[in-house]
């Protein structure tokens, strides 16, 4: 049966070459694609004054996800798709088939922003499989802490969704700015009060923020415990000094949103992935020119940005564009083409060569 | 700019080197302008133009099914043309330029793209984005200065095989997009020696041309007659007549692009060092425009926005109208001919040059023989910089 139906599927590619059957198919049953993983967003719930949950349901080729993982994904903003990655907070057992995804506006956030004020029912957004290493584990842990700040709580919140009966003893420290700016604080709240939970809510614009000394107080038995934790770099900084101080850095497991660094003056260490080589660039010389004066063998053209030969995949950094000055950023897991006779490193990057 | 120079009248002797990188500042501010307002809308345009092309295309060939009906061949067929230019022309053209590469989709990137065309669009990004786009006009560098088996401009040296252009031309228009792939894998001159048969790289890319007309074929002439049962013969016919109605119109639209009066062309010798400007100032010379309806400049892939289209190859096609305006005020103002026509006369006049062109220049005068070229001073080859303005530009960051 599979063989007479990529058989007849063959058939159908030769009536639509150059282009693909999907491509037609595409127009009015986005989620069947099978080579092209998409979502269409089925509800929108607000979770704060500055976050929103969304449901979503992906299509054809989703691969369920272990609770604490994160997923991709590709939300076109002003006609550019743009990539980040969102925790999921949902458990993988769910019997609609959908997730949940939770987005914190951060400021001069280009896709949080837009998803936070714009996202609505229907909506089509992509997404790549779920990946990631902040997970619970087997066996799961006979006591557990989380230590979260901020948006650091979503993946822990896909954690207690999935796996709460699971795990006997928890213990949630978070932080946020206030009371009304804690994500899911009703849901976590209502677990403490039940007592599934025990819950150490800190608002840091009262209170300041935790030290991890202060963490010795709060959980007088933190190194008996499995401890994960997702917020801020200096924090999560912070936390692996003094688990490792005591020398207990393999209790510790961090989950780190890696902002990309941008330079003012441009220029930056560019990194040609395949190649192995690295070269220190200043931010007026082409990528093109750097990386053949480096020895590694570049596509090329026109040399002036006009013919697209020399298009080779940015992964991560910032590039930028010597003609009118415009940033190119890729997150990590991103792959942007970017014209490399026309672009300087506008930081650090990696290019795909 | 030698060749131009040695015409009776030079259109940029009133240009001073600093008048020419002026106007390579005012266009690097047009292009960032337009650039930088790229956006929703100009995505929302060009899905749908592929939406409107694929419902033109499914639908035509529906109709084909039945093309033993009279009316049904002639729907069909008129329908299935049109979706073939918008296939190659405001969509396949456009997106192998790169022109909605800045949307990262890719579905719509021009390293995905492939067109319904005899060349592949891998080896036709090469000769149309590389050579021909950065070497515009340039007399011995740029092909589509008559594609290597015609003379349209004076400086060609003649040929009495060029005493058949017009019927070369005409052969070429009927045929145009097998002629753009032999033109692509320049078989003329890799066929010419067994050597260069014989190269690897050369005998990949036949094969990648054999492959993609393969394909092509088994869609027009077998599978979709074949799906039309009865109709078979029809289809075939109508599939042909579509085929044909494209190549005739992409060839005249293309022939407007640099081939009319009034479009200068250039020495090799006169890019060595090239600036920004200097680059920017040839693109304008050697392009003429065809005015005329928004249906019209839509179904020339906006190549009717030629001279536009040449200063920002990678500027997306929808907004080509947009900056007319702009361009054709520089023009004015720095004393340039902005050449543009209606689609008939660009025409008449492309083939009156081809048909002038095929008879060897009349005799000059021996004294109005500019003496031996100055012997070009053996200097090492000046690199271009073309990437490189005259002004750096403002950066918001």
């Amino acid at each position: 049966m599979h063989n007479m139906r990529t058989g007849a599927w063959r058939v159908v590619e030769l009536i639509t070459t150059p282009v693909v059957p999907a491509d037609y198919l595409d127009v009015i049953a986005p989620l069947r694609n099978p080579r092209v993983l998409r979502a269409k967003i089925d509800a929108v719930r607000p979770e704060t004054a500055n976050s929103v949950s969304l449901l979503l349901r992906p299509g054809r080729g989703w691969a369920w996800h272990e609770p604490g993982q994160y997923v991709r994904v590709g939300v076109d903003v002003d006609g550019v798709r743009l990539w980040r990655s969102y925790s999921i907070t949902s458990s993988p057992r769910r019997r609609d088939g959908r997730i949940s995804i939770t987005v914190n506006a951060v400021p001069d956030g280009v896709v949080s922003t837009h998803l936070v004020r714009h996202a609505k029912r229907g909506m089509i957004l992509h997404l790549d499989p779920p990946t990631g290493e902040f997970t619970l584990g087997d066996p799961r842990p006979a006591k557990a802490l989380f230590v979260t700040a901020g948006s650091g709580i979503t993946p822990v919140m896909g954690m207690l969704r999935s796996a709460l009966h699971e795990l006997p003893d928890v213990v949630v420290v978070h932080s946020a700015g206030t009371r009304e700016a804690v994500v899911f604080g009703a849901e976590l709240r209502a677990l403490a009060e039940r007592g599934r939970i025990r819950l150490i809510e800190r608002h840091t614009r009262a209170d300041g923020r935790i030290k991890p000394a202060d963490l010795d107080e709060l959980v007088p038995d933190l190194f008996e415990r499995q401890a994960w934790a997702c917020g801020p770099n200096d924090m999560l900084d912070d936390l692996e000094t003094h688990w490792a101080d005591a020398g207990h850095e393999q209790l510790l497991r961090t989950e780190r949103f890696r902002p990309t660094l941008i330079s003012g003056s441009g220029g930056g260490t560019v990194t040609f992935a395949q190649s192995g080589t690295v070269v220190e660039t200043d931010g007026s010389e082409p990528l093109l020119d750097s990386g053949e004066a480096a020895g590694v063998l570049m596509p090329s053209g026109c040399r002036m940005g006009i013919c697209f030969s020399c298009v080779v995949p940015l992964r991560e950094g910032a590039v930028r564009d010597l003609r009118d000055g415009q940033l190119t950023v890729a997150e990590p897991g991103d792959s942007i083409p970017v014209q490399t006779c026309v672009s300087a490193a506008a930081g650090p990057c990696t290019i795909e060569l | 700019m030698t060749t131009i120079q040695r015409k009776e009248s030079n259109p940029i002797a009133h240009l001073t080197p600093e008048d020419i990188e002026r106007i390579g500042i005012e266009l690097d501010a047009i292009r960032d302008e337009v650039m930088g307002s790229r956006g929703e809308r100009d995505a929302a345009y060009i899905r749908r133009v592929i939406a409107w092309q694929r419902g033109l295309e499914l639908g035509s060939r529906g109709i084909l099914l039945f093309s033993l009906f009279p009316p049904a061949w002639l729907v069909g067929t008129a329908a299935l043309s049109v979706a073939k230019i918008l296939e190659n022309m405001e969509i396949g053209h456009n997106i192998l330029h790169g022109q909605w590469d800045w949307m990262r989709d890719p579905k719509i990137h021009s390293t995905k793209w492939e067109w319904d065309h005899a060349s592949p669009a891998e080896q036709w990004k090469h000769s149309h984005n590389e050579l021909h786009h950065t070497y515009t006009n340039v007399v011995g560098k740029d092909n589509d200065l008559g594609y290597g088996i015609m003379r349209v401009d004076e400086q060609q040296p003649w040929h009495p095989m060029h005493l058949g252009q017009p019927l070369w031309n005409f052969i070429n228009a009927c045929f145009f997009e097998y002629g753009i792939a032999a033109y692509d894998l320049e078989l003329g001159k890799n066929m010419a020696t067994k050597e260069r048969r014989r190269d690897p790289k050369f005998r990949a890319a036949l094969k990648a041309v054999r492959k993609k007309i393969g394909k092509q074929v088994l869609k027009d002439y077998v599978v979709h007659p074949a799906l039309s049962g009865p109709s078979f013969l029809h289809t075939i016919a109508a599939n042909a007549t579509a085929n044909l109605v494209r190549n005739l119109w992409s060839h005249s639209v293309i022939m407007c692009g640099h081939f009319p009066s009034g479009v200068e062309t250039f020495e090799k010798t006169s890019i060595d060092g090239e600036t920004r400007g200097e680059w920017y100032l040839r693109q304008m010379l050697g392009s003429a425009n065809i005015s005329g309806s928004k249906a019209m400049h839509i179904m020339t892939g906006n190549l009717s926005h030629q001279i536009e289209h040449h200063l920002f190859p990678d500027m997306p096609s929808n907004r080509y109208a947009e900056i007319a305006p702009k361009i054709k005020d520089l023009f004015q103002r720095y004393g340039l001919s902005y050449t543009s026509g209606p689609l008939p006369k660009q025409v008449a006049s492309a083939w009156w040059k081809v048909i002038r062109l095929s008879l060897p220049n009349k005799p000059v005068p021996a004294a109005a023989e500019p003496a031996e070229a100055p012997a070009a001073a053996p200097t090492a080859k000046v690199p271009a910089t073309r990437w490189r303005r005259a002004q750096a530009p403002v950066t918001s960051a």
